[in-house]
């Protein structure tokens, strides 16, 4: 398959950097001045305290929302404004912390929308089904398939998603995210509301995904255990300010997060 | 196919060159990948395991030597078998889903030097093990998926093997000298060693050889009249006997083809694309399909679900006596035809038994109404009792003569017989040759003029010439004059009814035959809904006097039927309880598997049993029980006995 890095393939170049970025809503302040990067083929964990700013964060990236201040790189490029479309075409792709899919249509068909945005076929042919549009949907079909089999997810393609348990929704939106055959995958939460068995699965499949497609990984958790395992830097975030930067280890022993976390006497 | 083309092939390897002969073009092999079935005839199968054998004779597998095969029904891992079978080598399967321990356990007892495993999954769990299986030097996976970073010295992926083979055998030398390996493979040899799953301490390695193994499955193909035309899906573990013989022996010696599953979870709807010829399901898996369609009619509309229950009666009551062949009005006949076009035939096809032929059950008791139900809308389903010692058939029901409550006539060549004690023992073509590196276990189960002692205890049915299991030997027990007393036959026959969650049969070295009964809250429940039944609690439930009434019915028709059978008139059940608590794996009182823990339980209840044969109409019990956070308490309760009426025999003989 399209292998493209992996472990061995050392972590490269600088993908995505954030420089200076401050967002407010109204009065509040969900990040102020954070700058970090994200290199090409790591997987890079964002944690922080509920509130920290974490998925405003993401958002940022995802040019869902557009920060007040700051520039964010992405592949050489700087935008002043990233916009969700952009963001897709430019190969980011996203789950949500709250699962979102549509939930009356099946599994399958939840990935192969992940392909929309590589169709090319015009609407009247996609209209007709025929020609090049149906020459085009066998073409994505057959990568949609080779993500169900990556997934395991066989059993589950024809039913609908609303009718899934929480975590295999969770892996079916991995399956979408993936399908856009994206080069930074943005995961909010990917387990959050799981049990300890569908965690590990989930962590599986997050560090096969890095090695098997190459793809670089940002995402947030709150499982300290699971931070630690995936990823190879991490970002602390607390109060929309970054307080610590750096390998899972030096974060573990930095005093501002311990103090983030655990508080500290006045 | 003529039986007798099998004559000459007294090997798997020369079944292959056979069928690649005379069904080349013929699809032996198909496995759903990435959503599309691929196939593979009998042609390109053999030249796969031809290559696949040299490959593994360059990796140094030698002749006599074993090789594990580990992982789930994928046509590589079938191919594997082949392959070392060519090379004489002798195949170990292991269930995929074995924990580490057991893997290294037959791992290391079988001496295996090389595996061949599905994934990453079992490379890991072979490595976790690596310091106790000191022998094993290569390993060979199928799917290469998160591999790729391992330290390949001692690990080579399955396609590479092949291909390096197939390079081999370009060279005419190399096909000669595989042709004459083939050749030099006799039929005495070993062809496989089956580990039993060791319910009973540990697993032993049951050794088949080539000889008997497809002697024994040319006679069942004959039996079934299987043909090259015939589709089975193997979705059973590859390492249990059944899977072994009734999907790659009879597959071989009839040439059918085999259909492997995308994966373990979508075999249900694999074997609707399929729609197989031949079919065996475990009585579990027809329950819960069953009841999973019972379920789906119930949400169904009102139409649909009144035609589906009027057509289901029609079928209870003609649906098996037309698959009998018997004599049926015309009006039921026409009436049936009906419902075949309305409710069977679209429900067989959703379950995938639309081209269904034979279909077999075995493994464990089948309640008579499930049995029937299939029956009913034209599944040909049907009992098989076997072992893997005896590479799996010794009783099959043929078509016509189907009875639930037996397991069939003795199959052609095999031997059966009933020993003095009870205990059913056989010779059959396909007997094993003893147990792997353990004569004191074959010696065992020996007799000495050559049967088999298969560890159940059964007998003849008079009336069909069948035989009937009723338990396994050490269970059986003897009341006080001597009758024969089989728990769990009297519990599975209580069993069936739905109001009757659990059974627990007293009698061995007492005067007669007690039950204590658990009702089923759902079925129950749902009763006591309907008929205006008022309870607060599951004690009070199964303490109300209608509840008894009803279960006093069952256990009367229980006494009916025993009565029927002369070994088993004796052992009627006088007298019967319902207790007032569910049976609870987090008690001790029945296994996490749900087999009834009897010596714990006759400790536990002791006051009950002691009123239960000292003839007093109720008694008091106050017991332990755990919570599910693990805090105890305790329940007490007065626990009422009913009296039930022994049925006359017909003919009032005692069992020997």
């Amino acid at each position: 398959m399209r292998a493209v890095g992996g472990p061995d393939v050392a972590v490269g170049d600088v993908l995505l950097s954030v420089e200076n970025v401050s967002l407010s809503f109204g009065g509040v302040k969900a990040v102020s001045d954070v700058s970090f990067d994200i290199r090409k083929g790591e997987i890079r964990a964002i944690i922080g305290p509920n509130g920290a700013g974490k998925t405003s964060m993401l958002n940022v990236i995802n040019g869902f929302y557009q920060p007040q201040k700051g520039r964010i790189t992405f592949k050489g490029q700087t935008r002043a404004k990233m916009r969700p479309h952009d963001a897709a075409y430019g190969g980011i792709a996203r789950t949500f912390q709250n699962v979102a899919l549509f939930r009356g249509m099946t599994a399958l068909d939840n990935i192969m929308a992940g392909r929309t945005l590589k169709m090319h076929a015009n609407f009247f042919w996609q209209l007709l089904r025929y020609g090049p549009a149906l020459r085009e949907e066998v073409e994505h079909r057959e990568h949609v398939e080779e993500i169900i089999d990556f997934l395991k997810i066989q059993e589950i393609r024809r039913v609908p998603v609303g009718r899934l348990p929480y975590g295999l929704q969770k892996r079916v939106e991995l399956g979408r995210a993936l399908a856009m055959e994206p080069e930074l995958l943005l995961l909010d939460e990917p387990m959050a509301g799981m049990n300890l068995e569908e965690k590990e699965d989930m962590s599986r499949f997050v560090l096969d995904v890095n090695d098997h497609y190459g793809t670089t990984i940002a995402l947030i958790e709150h499982d300290m255990g699971v931070v630690m395992d995936l990823s190879d830097r991490v970002v602390v975030l607390d109060h929309g300010n970054k307080i610590a930067d750096g390998t899972p280890d030096e974060v573990k022993r930095n005093q501002a997060v311990i103090d983030a976390y655990l508080g500290v006497a006045h | 196919m003529a039986p007798n083309a099998v004559a000459g092939a007294d090997t798997f390897p020369k079944l292959l060159v056979r069928n690649a002969q005379l069904y080349g073009d013929r699809p032996a092999v198909r496995h759903k990948d990435l959503g599309i079935w691929q196939t593979w005839t009998w042609r390109e199968a053999l030249e796969i395991v031809r290559a696949y054998a040299v490959g593994l004779h360059n990796l140094g597998v030698k002749r006599g030597e074993t090789i594990a095969i580990v992982g789930g029904n994928r046509p590589r891992l079938y191919w594997s078998v082949t392959a070392a079978q060519m090379l004489g080598a002798i195949p170990v399967p292991v269930y995929a889903d074995a924990v580490a321990d057991e893997l290294a356990f037959v791992v290391a007892h079988a001496d295996v030097r090389f595996a061949a495993v599905e994934d990453q999954e079992q490379v890991d769990k072979i490595q976790s093990v690596l310091g106790r299986v000191p022998k094993l030097e290569m390993m060979v996976y199928d799917e290469k998926r998160g591999l790729r970073d391992y330290d390949h010295s001692k690990l080579r992926a399955m396609e590479d093997v092949i291909a390096d083979g197939r390079k081999a055998l370009a060279d005419p030398k190399v096909a000669a000298w595989l042709d004459k390996e083939i050749e030099t493979g006799k039929g005495s040899d070993p062809s496989i060693i089956l580990y039993t799953s060791g319910t009973t301490g540990t697993s032993k390695g049951v050794v088949l050889t080539c000889e008997g193994s497809i002697k024994a499955a040319s006679d069942t193909v004959a039996f079934d009249k299987l043909t090259e035309t015939d589709v089975a899906l193997a979705y059973l573990p590859l390492a249990w006997v059944g899977d072994h013989y009734l999907n790659y022996a009879q597959g071989m010696v009839s040439g059918f083809c085999m259909a492997c599953p995308e994966s373990p979870d979508t075999a249900m709807a694999d074997l609707r694309e399929i729609g197989p010829s031949f079919y065996f399901a475990p009585p579990r898996t027809l329950e819960l399909l069953l009841t999973r369609m019972m379920i789906r009619m119930e949400d169904a509309g009102v139409i649909k679900r009144r035609m589906f229950h009027y057509f289901i009666d029609v079928a209870r009551r003609y649906g098996e006596r037309i698959l009998n062949g018997e004599q049926v009005p015309l009006s039921g006949r026409l009436l049936y035809a009906l419902g075949n076009v309305f409710v069977y035939g679209p429900l067989k096809n959703v379950l995938g038994f639309s081209c269904v032929r034979i279909a077999y059950t075995a493994g464990e008791a089948v309640g008579p109404d499930l049995f029937s139900f299939y029956r009913s809308i034209g599944l040909n389903l049907k009992q098989l009792y076997g072992q893997t010692e005896a590479f799996l058939y010794l009783t099959a029901q043929p078509d016509g003569e189907i009875y639930s409550d037996t397991v069939g006539a003795v199959c052609p060549n095999v031997d059966v017989r009933i020993s003095e004690d009870g205990e059913v023992q056989f010779k059959s073509p396909g007997m094993f040759s003893g147990y792997f590196k353990d004569d004191a276990k074959t010696a065992e189960v020996m007799t000495p003029d050559g049967y088999v002692k298969t560890g159940d205890a059964g007998f003849f049915d008079e009336k069909t010439g069948h035989l009937k299991i009723i338990d396994r030997t050490k269970d059986v027990g003897k009341l006080t004059d001597g009758t024969m007393f089989p728990p769990k036959y009297i519990e599975n026959k209580l069993k069936f009814y739905p109001n009757i969650r659990e059974a627990v049969a007293i009698g061995d070295k007492r005067d007669f035959v007690t039950v204590m009964l658990n009702i089923d809250l759902t079925a129950v429940g749902s009763w006591a809904e309907r008929n205006n039944v008022v309870y607060a609690s599951y004690q009070e439930l199964a303490g109300h006097p209608l509840v008894y009434d009803m279960l006093e019915k069952h256990v009367a028709e229980v006494n009916r039927s025993l009565a029927a059978d002369k070994v088993m008139a004796g052992a009627q059940i006088a007298r019967f309880l319902i207790l007032h608590k569910e049976l609870d794996p987090d008690d001790g009182e029945i296994t996490r598997t749900l087999k009834v823990r009897r010596g714990f339980i006759a400790d536990r209840y002791s006051p009950l049993i002691k009123a239960l044969y000292d003839g007093s109409s109720e008694a008091d019990i106050s017991t332990e029980v755990t919570f599910e956070d693990g805090r105890k308490g305790t329940i007490s309760a007065r626990v009422k006995i009913r009296d039930m009426k022994i049925e006359p025999t017909p003919t009032m003989g005692k069992a020997a």
